[in-house]
C-alpha cells in the first residue's frame, strides 16, 4: 500500500498554503516526485494520461462551442454553422470537440482493453476498475446526448432510436421515455435537456476521474508482469520519469488527431447530420457514431425473446436486445469475481492470451457489424459474435482460472529472473 | 513497436466504422476527379471557383436555395469589395417595415444571404411537381464522396434503359440512389457564357459548380489546410524534442539506477 508523503517546500508562501490546504501534497503523491512507480511500465500505460488529457479538451473545446450554440431546434443547426462559418476559429473549435469525442474513446478503449490483458481490474484494484467502469458508463452518455445538440437528421433520429430503447422496460418504460423526451417524442424540450445533461455530466466524469486517481495512489499502478512490487528497487519517481513518458506518447497521439482535426474532419461522422434534422424522412440507414457500433451490434443480435417465441415469452426480444446491450459493459464490473486467476497479466497465461486476442478481434468484428445494414448474414454473424462476447467473460474466464497452468513468474521486477512455478 | 500497434489499431477501427457507415444505397460508385481541394496542401481553384459562382447563378438558382452562403462570402474566392456590392445589387430582399406599417423590399447588400428562388418549401414544391429541391449550402458535406457524388450526378445524366420502369416526369441518373431524379438534366453545352472564356462543356460547368459547392459547404477548407501543416509542423518537433527528452532522462533507469536507496 502507497505511503503519504508530506511535501515540505522551500518557498514561504507555498509552506504556508501546504500547511492549510496539502494540494502541493496531493499532487505530488499522485502524479509527482514522491509517487514511486513500477518501473516497467510499457506504452499501453500511456492511454490513462491520454484519456485524461482528451477530457481537458473536450471541456474546453465546449466550453467554447457553449457561448456559441443554441440550444432550440429552431435553430440549433444554423447555430453550428455559424460557428463553422461566422465565428473566429469556431470551425477549429468544433471539429477539435467533434474528434476529440472519437479519440477520448480511442484512448479509453485502449486503455480498457489494456486493463483486461494485464488484470488490472484483479485485487486490490477492484474499485480502480470498477470506476473506470462508470467513467464509461458516463462518457457514453455524454457523447450521445452531445450528437444529438448539432440536430441534423442523424442527430434526431438516432435521439429517437436510442430513447425509444427504455419503452422496452416493462411498467415503467413508456415514462420513462416520456421524461427522457419531455413529451411525446424527441423536440425541443429534449434538446434543451441533452444540452444541460451534455454540459453537466463531464463535471462529474471529473469527479469520478479524481476518484479513479486515489483509487489508483491507494491500490498503486499496476505493471506488464502483473507482479507485487517486491522493493524499492523496483519502482522509480512518477515525476520525471513518467510525465516525460506520458508527455512523449501524448505528442505522438496529438500528431494524429491533429492529421484529423486538418485533413480528416469528417472522416468520422456521418454526411446525413449535414442534413438538417427531418422529423417526417427517415435516412437510410441509422448509424451510431463508430464508439457505439459494438454495443449497437449486440442489441441487434438479439432479435428473438427469452422463451418459446409466441407461446411463453419470459422476457420478449426487444427488452431482451436492451438487457444484452447493457449487460455487455455491466458485465465488466463484476470481471474481478469472474476471473479467479492469481496471475494478474496475460504474459504468463498461455492460453488466455489466445482467448483475449479473439476477443479483440470479436470487438473489431462487431464494430463493422453494428455499421452494416441488417440484412443477410449480418444478424447471424452478430449472433456468434455477441455469443463470444458474452462466453469470454461469463464461461471462458471462470473455467480458464481453475484449468490453466500458468506460466512461471518472474522472481521481481527489478530482477525478472524467471523463477519455477510453485 | 507496441504503441506503433496501438495506433494501427485505432485507425483501421476509424476506417472500419467509416467503411460501414458507407455501406448501403443502389447507386452507382460516383466517378473520381482529381480536385484541387483534394489532399493535405491542397486549395480551391479560383477561376474555377468563380466560374462555378457564374453556373450556380445562372443555373441553379432558379430552384436551389444556398441558406448560408453571404454575398460577403465572395471576397473568400478573390472578389473585389465593388463587385460583390454589384452582385448583390441585383437581387431585391424584404426591407424593414415602413412608417406605414408596410412591408418593403430593397435592393440586397453584401451581409445578405443569396435570395432563395421560393418564399418557402410549400412554393418550391408546387413549382416542381411535388419534388423539393434541396439547399445546397452543404451539399458537398451531405453526401458520401460529395464532391464526386456531385459532379457525377450532373454529368451522369443518360436515357433509362429499356427494362427500367421510369415514372413520368422523372429522369433517369444511375448515380442518384433508386436511379430516378425529380430534377431535370440541368447542364448542357453553352448554358453559361462563361466571363473568362472558357469553353461551357458539360464537365466544365459540373467541375466549376463543385469547385464553387465546395468552398460554400467548406469556407474554412484554405485556412484549414495552411495551419494543419504549421500544427503538425510543430507538432512533429515538439514530440522529437521530447522523444530525446525521455531517453536521456531514462538513461539511469535503463542503467538499473535504485532511485530509493538511502
Amino acid at each position: 500500500m502507497a505511503e503519504w508523503k508530506t511535501a515540505k517546500p522551500e518557498n514561504k508562501a507555498l509552506g504556508w498554503l501546504e500547511e492549510r490546504l496539502p494540494i502541493l501534497s496531493l499532487v505530488n503523491n499522485v502524479v509527482g516526485p514522491d509517487t514511486p512507480t513500477p518501473r516497467n511500465l510499457n506504452y499501453m500505460w500511456n492511454f490513462g494520461s491520454l484519456a485524461g488529457l482528451m477530457l481537458v479538451v473536450q471541456l474546453l473545446s465546449g466550453i467554447v462551442l457553449a457561448m456559441h450554440y443554441a440550444a432550440t431546434t429552431d435553430v440549433a443547426f444554423d447555430s453550428v454553422e455559424r460557428i463553422m462559418r461566422d465565428v473566429n476559429y469556431g470551425w477549429l473549435m468544433r471539429y477539435m470537440h467533434a474528434n476529440g469525442a472519437s479519440f477520448f474513446f480511442i484512448a479509453v478503449y485502449i486503455h480498457i482493453f489494456r486493463g483486461l490483458y494485464f488484470g488490472s481490474y484483479k485485487a486490490p484494484r477492484e474499485v480502480l476498475w470498477m470506476l473506470g467502469v462508470v467513467i464509461f458508463l458516463l462518457m457514453m452518455a455524454t457523447a450521445f446526448m452531445g450528437y444529438v445538440l448539432p440536430w441534423g437528421q442523424m442527430s434526431f433520429w438516432g435521439a429517437t432510436v436510442i430513447t425509444s430503447l427504455f419503452s422496452a422496460i416493462p411498467v415503467v418504460g413508456e415514462s420513462i421515455v416520456q421524461l427522457l423526451w419531455g413529451g411525446f417524442s424527441v423536440d425541443n424540450p429534449t434538446l434543451n435537456r441533452f444540452f444541460s445533461l451534455h454540459y453537466l455530466l463531464p463535471f462529474v466524469i471529473t469527479g469520478v476521474v479524481i476518484l479513479h486517481l486515489w483509487a489508483k495512489k491507494v491500490s498503486d499502478s499496476g505493471n506488464p508482469l502483473g507482479i507485487e512490487v517486491k522493493s524499492s528497487a523496483d519502482q522509480i519517481p512518477f515525476h520525471p520519469f513518467y510525465t516525460i513518458k506520458d508527455a512523449f506518447g501524448a505528442g505522438v497521439f496529438f500528431l494524429i488527431f491533429a492529421a484529423f482535426i486538418f485533413y480528416m474532419p469528417n472522416a468520422l461522422g456521418h454526411p446525413d447530420n449535414y442534413i438538417p434534422a427531418e422529423p417526417l424522412v427517415t435516412p437510410d440507414s441509422i448509424v451510431p457514431e463508430w464508439y457505439f457500433l459494438p454495443f449497437y451490434a449486440i442489441l441487434r443480435s438479439i432479435d428473438f425473446p427469452l422463451g418459446i417465441p409466441g407461446v411463453f415469452e419470459l422476457i420478449d426480444a426487444k427488452l431482451l436486445g436492451v438487457i444484452a446491450m447493457f449487460a455487455s459493459i455491466l458485465v465488466w464490473l463484476a470481471l474481478p469475481w469472474l476471473d479467479t486467476s492469481k496471475v494478474r497479466s496475460g504474459n504468463f497465461r498461455p492460453v488466455f492470451k489466445w482467448f483475449f486476442a479473439f476477443l479483440v478481434i470479436d470487438m473489431f468484428f462487431l464494430t463493422w457489424l453494428g455499421g452494416q445494414k441488417a440484412e443477410g448474414n449480418i444478424p447471424l454473424y452478430g449472433k456468434f459474435a455477441t455469443l463470444y462476447y458474452f462466453a469470454y467473460f461469463l464461461v471462458i474466464l471462470p473455467v480458464l482460472s481453475r484449468k490453466e497452468t500458468p506460466l512461471p513468474l518472474p522472481e521481481s521486477i527489478s530482477n525478472p529472473v524467471l523463477k519455477p512455478a510453485e | 513497436m507496441k504503441f506503433v500497434k496501438n495506433i494501427a489499431i485505432a485507425l483501421g477501427l476509424g476506417s472500419l466504422a467509416f467503411s460501414g457507415a458507407q455501406a448501403a444505397g443502389t447507386a452507382e460508385h460516383p466517378l473520381e476527379i482529381d480536385w484541387s481541394f483534394n489532399g493535405p496542401l491542397g486549395q480551391f481553384d479560383m477561376a474555377s471557383a468563380q466560374r462555378g459562382w457564374q453556373v450556380y447563378k445562372q443555373v441553379c438558382s432558379s430552384c436551389h436555395s444556398l441558406k448560408y452562403f453571404r454575398f460577403r462570402n465572395l471576397a473568400d474566392i478573390g472578389y473585389e469589395e465593388d463587385m460583390i456590392k454589384a452582385f448583390a445589387a441585383e437581387y431585391e430582399v424584404p426591407g424593414e417595415v415602413d412608417d406605414y406599417g408596410d412591408p418593403t423590399v430593397r435592393a440586397a447588400l453584401p451581409q445578405d444571404v443569396f435570395p432563395s428562388a421560393f418564399p418557402n418549401d410549400n412554393a418550391a414544391r408546387s413549382a416542381n411537381a411535388g419534388a423539393l429541391p434541396p439547399d445546397l449550402s452543404l451539399m458537398v458535406k451531405a453526401r458520401h464522396d460529395g464532391a464526386n457524388y456531385v459532379y457525377s450526378l450532373l454529368v451522369g445524366y443518360e436515357d433509362a434503359p429499356a427494362d427500367f420502369d421510369l415514372s413520368s416526369g422523372m429522369s433517369y441518373n444511375p448515380y442518384f440512389k433508386g436511379s430516378q431524379i425529380a430534377m431535370a438534366e440541368p447542364l448542357f453545352e453553352g448554358a453559361v457564357d462563361y466571363e473568362d472564356g472558357t469553353p461551357a462543356t458539360k464537365e466544365q460547368m459540373a467541375k466549376d459548380v463543385v469547385q464553387f459547392l465546395t468552398y460554400v459547404a467548406e469556407p474554412s477548407l484554405q485556412k484549414r489546410h495552411e495551419m494543419g501543416i504549421k500544427v503538425l509542423i510543430y507538432l512533429l518537433i515538439l514530440t522529437i524534442i521530447l522523444y530525446i527528452s525521455m531517453k536521456k532522462i531514462w538513461r539511469p533507469v535503463k542503467e538499473g539506477k535504485n532511485f530509493y536507496e538511502d
